[in-house]
């Protein structure tokens, strides 16, 4: 089997619907054809969709994220550009100027005035000697001849050579930071230069970074202590109240939810010389208003094609269907058309048969049994002559009547000349009309016509085409009650065919009936119908290249309507 | 009134013995002949006024035996009899030059109505001749 010998199969088992001509099968078809047109389109539509979704929220959430990244990157440099400033400062000043010279305060006061100008934020300096107290100092505090031997810093001052500290209050009850140089005399004596400074600083480089109202920005020590005011997460010296996020000494973006439980972008770096983390906090919503817009256009444009798919394939689905199921039941009427055409022509050639067959013995009744009178009334003497004769002529008699039989049904009662002319319908229908008026008065049934006068005039046999009506208008007439009514009309159906109808309100007939009502010898008439009445007239119409139909309803009337067309059919001219 | 010389032609033995007596009991001269053949020989012998001839026979088939006879003696008037409710073979015998037809079983005032009327026809012809 090919591949698509296979696909084929594959496709007719999905589809695979009762073959029966009834509901269930249209409604399995509807379903099975929708479903699958649903399927092959939305499954693509969706996986692109689902592609498209998370194609644009990692675009648009590096774009969003790389300018804060890069922001927090300057700003740390910012940072570390003004630690290192004030750390070279410190350090300059350490090494320009000996010991003995910083110890003058004179000095030391003419430094820290030129340094304090040139770059803001220094707060105070001094000199400690190698015993940790502190020899000089110029400042807003009293703090000369302080012992820091034992203060932490001093201790890491004394073993890096430079220290920058974390911020603390200290006993200056404002947060700053301590930036300490440790210097060797020549003699191998250790001294310590060191510098406060505010870091009232540090808030301007943040504020410089001109964050949204809804963002934060702070710098925290490594332990998690908040170096600067944070707008969300607490004052100086806090402890933040989130976990640290992964040292790294890349700029790097993190999705976390906050304290306020705030789905939150933390983009930090760490500080390169000092304990210090650069944090932005941005939520969540704020960074994607731009993919919360397109995601609704997205889902907009995926529901509405979902819509849109499925409206179609309903809509399709639904056409075909119906074109499907009409032609199907139009198949089906026109095979049970032809089906009752074939039977009543099959039961024709039988009764013809039937018919010739019979004629040749009844001939020979008919000569013997003639023989037999004639060779009764030519001898002198007969015994019993009156007896005999009656019985003679009761067999003559039965001849006769299946020569009736026989005749009609050879010929469906055919008068031998067939004689095709041009003739008016309404005329033709008038005229047997006329036949039943006594009739009519009679039993007082009101007759109606209403007859298209402007029908052209149609070529077929006058005498054939009153049989026919007289037929039908003999079983309206038989069918109504004392005082009903029977309508006649005719019409031009097409170019080429006329119609008449005749519709009575009698008592009509069932569908049992209706069925068998163009089949010799079949009658509802009892005791007077021979049963031949519609199957002769019938094959005339069929003869003449007509048509006949019958509708009828129990208890309501029965409408015969013929058909006729108006050149006269090749089996109508026959005879002439 | 002339004598009226009859070929009966069926081949329906029964039929045709009792046509020709009761034909014969009106006075008129008769001979059967029960297929097309005999029927041609029978009108060769001695040509009769008027053959009444079944047109469903074996053999030689009515109209065939119609021809023939009309072809060697024009003046011989042919009445068909059909057991057939085809007007067919009628109208088709009529063209071929039959007097009339006839449908069985037959009426015997209709048989003789026609033959008698033949029988002019023949005598006419046969007069003319």
């Amino acid at each position: 089997m090919s591949r698509f010998e296979h696909f084929r199969s594959l496709f007719r088992t999905m589809l695979d619907v009762p073959e029966e001509i009834a509901p269930e099968r249209y409604r399995a078809l509807r379903r099975k054809i929708t479903l699958l047109l649903t399927t092959a389109a939305v499954v693509p539509l969706v996986i692109l969709s689902a592609i498209n979704y998370h194609q644009y929220r990692a675009t648009l959430t590096r774009e969003i994220v790389t300018p804060v990244r890069g922001l927090v990157n300057k700003t740390r440099h910012s940072f570390e550009l003004f630690l290192a400033e004030r750390s070279s400062t410190v350090s300059l000043i350490s090494q320009v100027y000996s010991p003995a010279e910083l110890s003058d305060e004179r000095n030391l006061n003419r430094i820290f005035r030129a340094v304090k100008g040139e770059f803001p934020g220094f707060i105070d300096l001094g000199l400690i000697d190698e015993k940790g107290v502190h020899a000089s100092y110029v400042g807003p505090y009293n703090l000369k001849g302080k012992d820091y031997s034992t203060a932490d810093w001093y201790q890491q001052t004394r073993v890096k050579g430079v220290y920058v500290s974390d911020v603390f209050m200290g006993f200056r009850r404002f947060p700053h930071i301590v930036i300490a140089v440790q210097r060797m005399t020549d003699d191998g004596h250790s001294w310590v230069l060191r510098a406060t400074i505010d870091t009232g600083q540090f808030d301007r480089l943040i504020a410089s970074m001109g964050l949204e109202p809804e963002s934060d920005a702070f710098i925290v020590n490594t332990a998690g202590v908040l170096q600067t005011p944070s707008r969300f997460y607490g004052k100086v010296l806090d402890e933040l109240p989130m976990p640290m996020p992964p040292m790294t000494y890349e700029t790097a973006t993190l999705e976390t939810t906050d304290p306020a439980g705030r789905d939150v972008f933390i983009t930090y770096t760490y500080f390169q010389h000092a304990d210090f983390v650069l944090m932005a906090v941005k939520p969540r919503a704020e960074i994607f208003k731009p993919w919360t817009t397109l995601r609704s256009d997205l889902i907009l444009l995926f529901v509405t094609s979902v819509a849109l798919i499925l409206s179609v394939a309903f809509g399709l689905t639904d056409l075909l269907v119906r074109r499907m199921r009409a032609s199907d039941e139009r198949r089906i009427a026109a095979f049970v058309q032809m089906e009752h055409t074939q039977k009543l022509s099959s039961i024709g050639r039988l009764a013809a048969g039937v018919a010739h067959e019979i004629n040749n013995p009844l001939a020979i009744i008919n000569e013997k049994a003639g023989l037999a009178s004639d060779l009764m009334e030519l001898a002198r003497d007969f015994p019993e002559r009156d007896r005999f004769r009656a019985l003679v002529d009761a067999i003559l008699r039965s001849v006769e009547r299946c020569r009736s039989i026989t005749h009609r049904l050879l010929g469906f009662s055919r008068r031998m000349d067939v004689n095709i002319e041009q003739l008016d319908v309404n005329d033709v229908l008038k005229e047997t009309m006329s036949f039943l008026e006594q009739e009519a008065l009679h039993r007082s049934i009101t007759t109606s016509a209403s007859l298209d006068q402007a029908m052209p005039r149609i070529a077929s046999d006058r005498g054939q085409l009153q049989q026919v009506f007289l037929n039908i208008l003999n079983n309206a007439f038989a069918a109504v009650p004392d005082g009903g009514s029977v309508t006649l009309a005719t019409w031009l159906r097409d170019p080429d065919t006329v119609g008449v109808s005749i519709k009575d309100n009698g008592k009509g007939m069932s569908d049992e009936v209706l069925r068998h009502i163009f089949e010799p010898f079949f009658t509802t008439k009892k005791t007077s119908g021979t049963g031949l009445g519609m199957f002769i007239t019938y094959g005339i119409i069929r003869r003449l290249g007509g048509d006949i139909a019958v509708q009828s309803k129990e208890g309501a009337g029965t409408t015969v309507t013929v058909f006729l067309p108006v050149k006269a059919a090749p089996t109508a001219t026959l005879g002439s | 009134m002339q004598e009226l010389k009859v070929l009966l032609v069926d081949d329906e033995e029964e039929f045709v013995t009792t046509l020709a007596e009761r034909l014969s009991l009106r006075g008129m001269v008769t001979r059967i002949a029960t297929d097309g053949e005999q029927a041609l020989r029978a009108v060769e012998a001695d040509p009769p006024h008027v053959v009444v001839l079944d047109l469903m026979m074996p053999g030689i088939k009515g109209t065939e035996a119609l021809r023939r006879i009309k072809a060697g003696h024009p003046a011989v008037q042919v009445i068909l009899l059909t057991g057939h409710g085809s007007a067919r073979d009628g109208i088709e015998g009529m063209k071929l030059g039959a007097f009339d037809y006839l449908m069985k079983p037959l009426r015997l005032e209709d048989l003789l109505e026609k033959l008698h009327e033949a029988g002019r026809l023949a005598h006419a012809a046969q007069g003319n001749s």
